[in-house]
């Protein structure tokens, strides 16, 4: 049985909890934050298109696209528009987070991963360029021919747009404040099985791009879509239990152990590698009750199936998760 | 008031041994004790390279891959200056982004909820295996009644491979193994064939040559949704014949070892099943199959005060991490008390073994079938150490078993 150390989750699970080392305004109403690990440690590895959930002190749980270089193992950059219509997280960020303050961090997962292609063809709405910015410095380095159609209001509102100049005429930038409704089905032109068209975001941009592009094979186009409601309850603070299904034993989770340290201290046994959820080699069967998946593994509707997790990090939104261990 | 020590930049120490000679590839735990103790960073003379013993280290530039990359070659050979001897890996030879798209679309081939539905097919391999061993007799050799029996079996199948040519894959791995160290009595053994046995594996990596369902067929499809490309679809195939044959191979050798020789052990596997996956891992730890892979540095990296220049190449000792006693206790002891979780024997970071799960269904199912049947298993006579630059494995396992 191994012995559970006094030290507090955080200082075992130092990449869990992520400090704000640096915030900017980056347009209107949009702010980037630059998050590192407290103890300065390295970050799981993420991809350009991945995503991190920002867990912030009121319960609410956001996804953010990394907008940064991936090649940066000390921090990540996430931009965060101030969302009047929303339901209280962005504006939370923009209120009350300041350099300093922490978050809990789960993942990065990559539902829009950057794919090999020749040719690339990247529509951005707004800051749907967030996933976009690493995608282009790939393609740079994958030797691929890229072009990049940026659609905003008005040019105030639109970040990065200093950063993008270098790329001369690969950017073509486009104002509805200034020009009306961008022509998409003339931008991104006639199916090709050598071009792959990426993008990102408002609801309306993704439906006109999926209707212009139904000719277009299966996974040539891709669209990076963030569903409203991808955490239906809180975090939360307070104990759980488990129960180990081969022997029946209840252990009470407390906020300060992991669900693996719960299970080894139960007298079963489970091998962790990366303790990063990146890894898979602790997952577990989850037979009932609803997970708080942390991993870097899952995409979204195997998180949605509730039938396992990595206990390295994950924890539990139920009062009990039944567990085949 | 104290006043903290001046800083001394440590000089780099040196060696003069031979980690890929017959001698310490024989028996290379002494020498990997004297590198750990020499040093954090250590210049092997006779290659002109660096290398790295201790866990922190290993561990700290195996997850480190912007400055320690794999896109130079893992092996000897500096790809920014010579010119492979096979088209690399995408997976095992290849930086991000390239590494990305391919790593991407195997992990989610090999995850263990993809495996879970060769569990049943395999379990059953693993009951006739045993039937068949046992029907012949109780003492054989463990070797090549066993751990070249069941890999061989259940992972070729699970590939889609067609039947003939599957005696090709062992020759074909042990000399891609071999050809990551220097050129020495080993690659001269396995060069006269490389380029047929290279060709013949190349070519069971085509779509037509493959099952309709399977891992290869798998890896097809991804290609087909436009994950990976086409002309990537062989090169990846040809990674699961290259990485997962010998290594399962090995490991299954290693805990059939460590059984045998820890009989202790062995009981309290038939005592608790469950251990089974804690003694694959563990005998993986221990024995750690795959030794050694090179890194190449990016810029001139500071490691422990040791400056490794841009471009050099640096041998990364997996198995000594796994010895180190600086982050082991007890760690030549085969021991399923142990939480071998953090181990290096699968690597670590972006290119850590994406094959895991498959080698831990393999070993897990074999041994469960074995608990079920075995009483007592020990050796006869001394087993034989097959020689491999990058491998640490065994020729022949000499062993005898009670049935319960």
């Amino acid at each position: 049985m191994n012995e559970i150390s006094s030290a507090t989750l955080a200082e075992r699970t130092p990449g869990s909890t992520l400090r704000i080392a640096t915030r900017e305004v980056a347009a209107e109403g949009l702010i980037t934050l630059d998050l590192e690990r407290a103890d300065g440690g390295r970050l799981p590895d993420s991809t350009p298109g991945a995503h991190i959930d920002v867990m912030l002190g009121n319960g609410l749980t956001r996804q953010y696209s990394l907008c940064g270089d991936p090649r940066d193992a000390h921090r990540y950059r996430v931009a965060v528009l101030r969302e009047p219509d929303g339901r209280g997280g962005s504006a939370s960020i923009h209120d009350e987070l300041t350099v300093g303050s922490t978050v809990g961090l789960g993942g990065p997962r990559n539902n829009f991963a950057i794919v090999p292609s020749n040719r690339y063809k990247f529509i951005a709405g707004g800051v749907g360029i967030t996933p976009i910015l690493p995608m282009i410095v790939a393609a740079d380095q994958l030797g691929a021919s890229w072009e990049l159609l940026y659609l905003g209001r008005r040019r105030e509102t639109m970040a990065f747009l200093d950063d993008l100049v270098r790329y001369g005429d690969r950017v073509t930038i486009h104002t509805s404040a200034d020009s009306g409704r961008a022509d998409l089905a003339a931008w991104i032109g006639a199916t090709d099985p050598d071009t792959k068209v990426f993008v990102c975001g408002p609801t309306g941009l993704l439906d006109e791009v999926e209707a212009s592009t139904i000719s277009w094979r299966t996974g040539w186009v891709r669209l990076e879509r963030f569903q409203a409601a991808r955490h239906p309850a809180p975090v939360r603070t307070a104990p759980f239990e488990i129960e180990l299904a081969r022997t029946g034993r209840l252990v009470t989770v407390n906020p300060d152990v992991t669900v693996a340290e719960a299970i080894r201290d139960a007298g079963a046994t489970v091998l962790t590698s990366c303790g990063q959820g990146v890894c898979g080699t602790c997952e577990v069967s989850l037979l009932a009750g609803e997970a708080d998946h942390r991993d870097a593994i899952l995409d979204d509707s195997e998180r949605q199936a509730q039938n396992c997790m990595f206990v390295c990090l994950s924890r539990a939104l139920t009062d009990r998760l039944v567990l085949d261990a | 008031m104290s006043i903290a020590a001046p800083v001394h930049s440590p000089s780099l120490p040196v060696s003069d041994e031979d980690p890929f000679s017959e001698e310490i590839l024989n028996d290379p735990l002494p020498f990997q004790e004297r590198l750990r103790d020499a040093g954090a960073v250590v210049l092997l003379e006779k290659y002109g390279t660096y290398a790295m013993g201790r866990y922190d280290t290993v561990e700290f530039a195996l997850r480190n891959w912007p400055e320690f990359q794999s896109g130079a070659g893992v092996g000897l050979s500096n790809f920014r200056f010579e010119k492979p001897w096979r088209p690399p890996s995408l997976l095992l030879e290849a930086d991000p982004p390239h590494h990305n798209a391919p790593r991407a679309a195997l992990a989610k081939i090999l995850s263990p909820r993809s495996l879970n539905r060769l569990a049943p097919a395999w379990r059953d391999d693993a009951d006739k295996l045993i039937d068949k061993v046992i029907s012949s007799g109780l003492e054989f050799d463990g070797v090549e009644a066993l751990s070249e029996q069941f890999p061989l079996r259940v992972f070729p199948d699970a590939v889609g491979l067609r039947q003939d040519g599957r005696d090709l894959l062992l020759p074909y791995g042990d000399h891609l193994f071999n050809a990551f160290g220097p050129e020495n009595f080993l690659t001269a053994k396995g060069a006269p064939r490389a380029g047929e046995l290279s060709a013949a594996v190349n070519a069971m990596c085509a779509r037509d040559q493959l099952a309709e369902t399977g891992l290869g067929a798998d890896v097809w499809a991804a290609a087909d949704r436009g994950d990976i490309t086409e002309a990537q679809a062989p090169l990846i195939v040809r990674s699961l014949l290259s990485a997962g044959i010998d290594t399962t191979v090995h490991g299954v050798g290693s805990v059939l070892y460590y059984f045998a020789t820890n009989p202790e052990q062995w009981e309290a596997v038939k005592a608790d099943p469950g251990l089974v996956r804690t003694a694959f891992d563990e005998a993986v730890r221990l024995e750690s199959p795959v030794q050694t892979f090179f890194r190449t540095a990016t810029t001139d990296v500071v490691v422990d005060g040791v400056t490794i220049p841009d471009g050099q190449k640096i041998l990364m000792f997996l198995g000594s991490a796994n010895h180190d006693p600086r982050r082991w206790e007890n760690p030549d002891a085969f021991d399923l008390t142990r939480d071998p979780s953090g181990h290096v024997g699968f690597g670590m970071g972006v290119h850590q073994c994406i094959g895991q799960h498959v080698a831990r269904l393999e070993a897990a199912t074999l041994l469960l079938a074995m608990i079920e049947r075995i009483d007592t298993i020990e050796l006869t006579d001394a087993p034989s150490r097959h020689l491999n630059n990058t491998l640490r494995a065994w020729e022949t396992l000499p062993l005898r078993i009670t049935l319960k």
